[in-house]
């Protein structure tokens, strides 16, 4: 079980580290949606079958192409999407502050003793899922609704702008 | 090194990855980027003390997932809209040039 | 009610399950596992790989028919190995890749598309005990499965370093996500229904037959019809067929997002699109038409999955008449369709579909009230928000120059 948990996690990191630092915008989001597919390939690993197919589903199904669209509507040259690689002092300060935080977790969580409590993936079946969700949680799922409507609307009228606003996507 | 600590500290990694890209970084898609990782990170956090915790049959860490997912897209949409109305206005995403307010 | 259960075991029903344990029943425990799930992905891969190069003759021979000529009949006899004919073509073409073009993605886009679609065939029942991958979210699965395999229409468009192919690529993403709503939205119904995601307790949900001639399947009933038709087409623009097939047509932008492909992997596109209406159409018979059950009791006797297989030639059959028969939708007109027609329909079927729920109880003497009112909510908005769309839109009045 850890041989499995080892390898998704070095592809999920090492995706996600090359996708970030890479100059050509597109393939950074194409790497960094394979580094989401195996943050799901880990949920699925620990039990959590439908957190799996939902992360998959919303990141990789819609997320992604919401962020390519962005990308090819931000262009200022139309033939490719390069930035320019940050500059080695910004670098180096948010690779030490990264790296201090990622390090402080570590550390902290290396020294706790924590008591593992399930040694089989727990199962969580859909309808218990379905009946906590209607259930006890009703109050959250309702408010989620309201935000993910809210958030829906808000992004398209930011996006749109106003009819006298000049365009400036290609 | 028990395997919970291995999935935190894996967590924290990509976490890390994740506050780097959104500090050096200075496109606003890939610091955007870089904060869909670290709410990634968070949620693998939750997988992992909901499988290796007490009570998994409650489904807590499960559920938080599930609604960190979907506030997590909601807010990648908004962001997403703002860069778009930001290149309307400064004709590039750079945001060092988003100075126009400062005193 | 349910008729009394015939022999359910007969020989011809276990006989895939025979074939497979001879392949792998004498083999230790983890490696039966593993040798039993590569015969599954082997058998699925033939199978889908045979249906697909029928599919392209049939969709020939019954285009051709519909538009009174015979097809394609040079090849073999009556044209059955024309398929095999234009695999060869497709194989022999020279593989051009444009000088800037973006080599790795351009190589990744058909690999992707093809693996993606191709996932999405694990989950679906295809007979009693012939189910590839029984998890408790496969309906999830399935769809997670085909909204990925979108990305890769983006690297195709985008890996051709060509303006056009990109904005081609662009409306197909656009149509996809668009119809990505209204096929979940019509499946939310089956689930609340049957109270689960785990598609072979869907079809369990659907057995039975009223005096043994009238099946319970979800179609036969109004909130089942509905999200049946709206399922079917999505489904026809998920899977970029006609009349939604702007996105690949030969009159718009050369090819669309397929412009800069040439040979196996233009043929590896198409491939692809057929997985995803065979996966779709397979979905749509497992959530709507009763997967493996047999229409009559008395048919029972009929292997399951011939029954499976029955239904979705019936369904593929469709969407070949389908594309015999309509004209193609402009990009807006397509979106249109998808936002203000199907969603609205969608939401309200859900509405339809927990009135028929909630309803199940009611006495004899009120059932024809339930099937009134039910197939009042379906019919009535259907009505009224297709005459809202096509308000101002009239009978064509022709003028003549010489008048």
């Amino acid at each position: 079980m850890n041989i499995t948990l080892v390898i998704l996690g070095t592809v999920t990191v090492v995706s996600g580290a090359t996708a970030l630092s890479l100059r050509n915008i597109v393939r950074s989001v194409l790497l960094l949606v394979v580094s989401w597919f195996g943050i799901a390939a880990l949920f699925l690993w620990a039990g959590a079958e439908f957190a799996a197919f939902a992360q998959a589903l919303v990141y990789g199904g819609a997320v992604s192409m919401v962020v390519l669209f962005a990308v090819l509507l931000t262009r200022r040259n139309h033939l490719d999407a390069t930035v320019p690689p940050p500059p080695p002092g910004r670098l180096l300060g948010a690779l030490i502050a990264g790296g201090a935080v990622a390090g402080i977790i570590a550390a902290t969580v290396i020294r706790t003793p924590f008591e593992l409590a399930n040694d089989e993936a727990p199962s969580l079946p859909v309808r218990r899922l379905g009946t906590l969700l209607m259930g006890p949680q009703l109050a959250a799922l309702l408010v989620a609704g309201v935000l993910l409507t809210a958030a829906l609307l808000g992004a398209v009228v930011i996006a749109a702008g106003r009819k006298d606003d000049k365009e400036g996507a290609p | 090194m028990s395997t919970l600590q291995m999935c935190l500290v894996l967590s924290g990694l990509i976490f890390g990855i994740g506050l780097t890209a959104a500090l050096a970084r200075s496109s606003a898609v890939l610091v955007l980027l870089g904060i869909e990782l670290m709410l990634n990170a968070a949620n693998l956090n939750f997988i992992a003390f909901w499988r290796f915790g007490p009570a998994p049959e409650t489904g807590t860490g499960v559920l938080f997932v599930l609604f960190a997912i979907a506030v997590a897209a909601a807010e990648a949409a908004v962001g997403l809209a703002l860069v778009i109305a930001l290149y309307r206005h400064q004709k590039s995403i750079r945001l060092q040039e988003a100075t126009r307010l400062k005193g | 009610m349910r008729a009394d259960a015939p022999e359910i075991d007969s020989w011809l029903e276990r006989l895939p399950l025979i074939a497979r344990d001879l392949l792998a029943g004498r083999l230790p425990e983890p490696w039966r596992w593993l040798a039993q799930s590569l015969v599954a992905i082997a058998v699925l891969l033939a199978a889908f790989g045979l249906l697909f190069a029928l599919l392209t003759l049939a969709e020939r021979k019954v285009l051709g028919r519909i538009q009174n000529r015979p097809g394609p009949n040079r090849v073999g006899w009556g044209g059955i190995l024309q398929p095999f004919a234009d695999g060869i073509k497709m194989l022999t073409k020279e593989d051009i890749v444009p000088r800037s073009a973006d080599r790795l993605l351009h190589f990744l886009a058909p690999v992707a598309l093809v693996s993606l679609s191709l996932l999405s065939l694990a989950v679906i029942p295809y007979g009693r005990r012939l189910l590839p991958l029984d998890l408790d979210s496969g309906v999830l699965y399935f769809f997670a499965a085909s909204a990925s395999s979108e990305l890769a229409v983006f690297m195709a468009g985008w890996a051709g370093r060509n303006k056009y192919s990109l904005l081609a690529a662009m409306r197909a993403l656009a149509q996809l996500i668009s119809y990505e709503l209204p096929l979940l939205l019509s499946v939310v119904p089956v689930v609340m229904i049957a109270g689960t995601l785990r598609p072979s307790e869907i079809v369990e949900a659907q057995s039975g037959w009223t005096i043994g001639i009238l099946p319970h399947w979800h179609v036969l009933t109004p909130w089942g019809f509905a999200g049946f038709a709206i399922f079917m087409v999505a489904a026809l623009a998920e899977s970029n067929r006609s009349p939604f097939d702007l996105p690949e047509a030969e009159s718009e932008l050369i090819a669309g997002h397929l412009t800069e492909y040439s040979g196996f992997k233009y043929a590896l596109f198409f491939m692809a699109e057929y997985f995803a209406m065979c996966a779709l159409s397979g979905m749509a018979v497992t959530l709507f038409l009763g997967g493996w059950q047999a229409p009559f009791a008395a048919l029972q006797f009929v292997p399951s999955y011939a029954w499976f297989a029955i239904k979705l030639l019936v369904l593929l059959l469709g969407f070949i008449w389908i594309r015999a028969t309509l004209p193609r939708l402009r990009i807006d007109q397509l979106m249109r369709l998808a936002w203000k027609f199907l969603v609205p329909l969608a939401l309200i079927n859900l509405l339809t579909a927990a009135f028929w729920h909630l309803s199940a109880g009611w006495a004899m003497g009120a059932q024809p009230l339930r099937w009134g009112l039910a197939l009042a909510l379906v019919a009535v908005p259907f009505v009224l928000i297709g005459r809202g769309l096509s308000a101002g839109l009239g009978p064509r009045t022709y003028r003549y120059a010489a008048q």
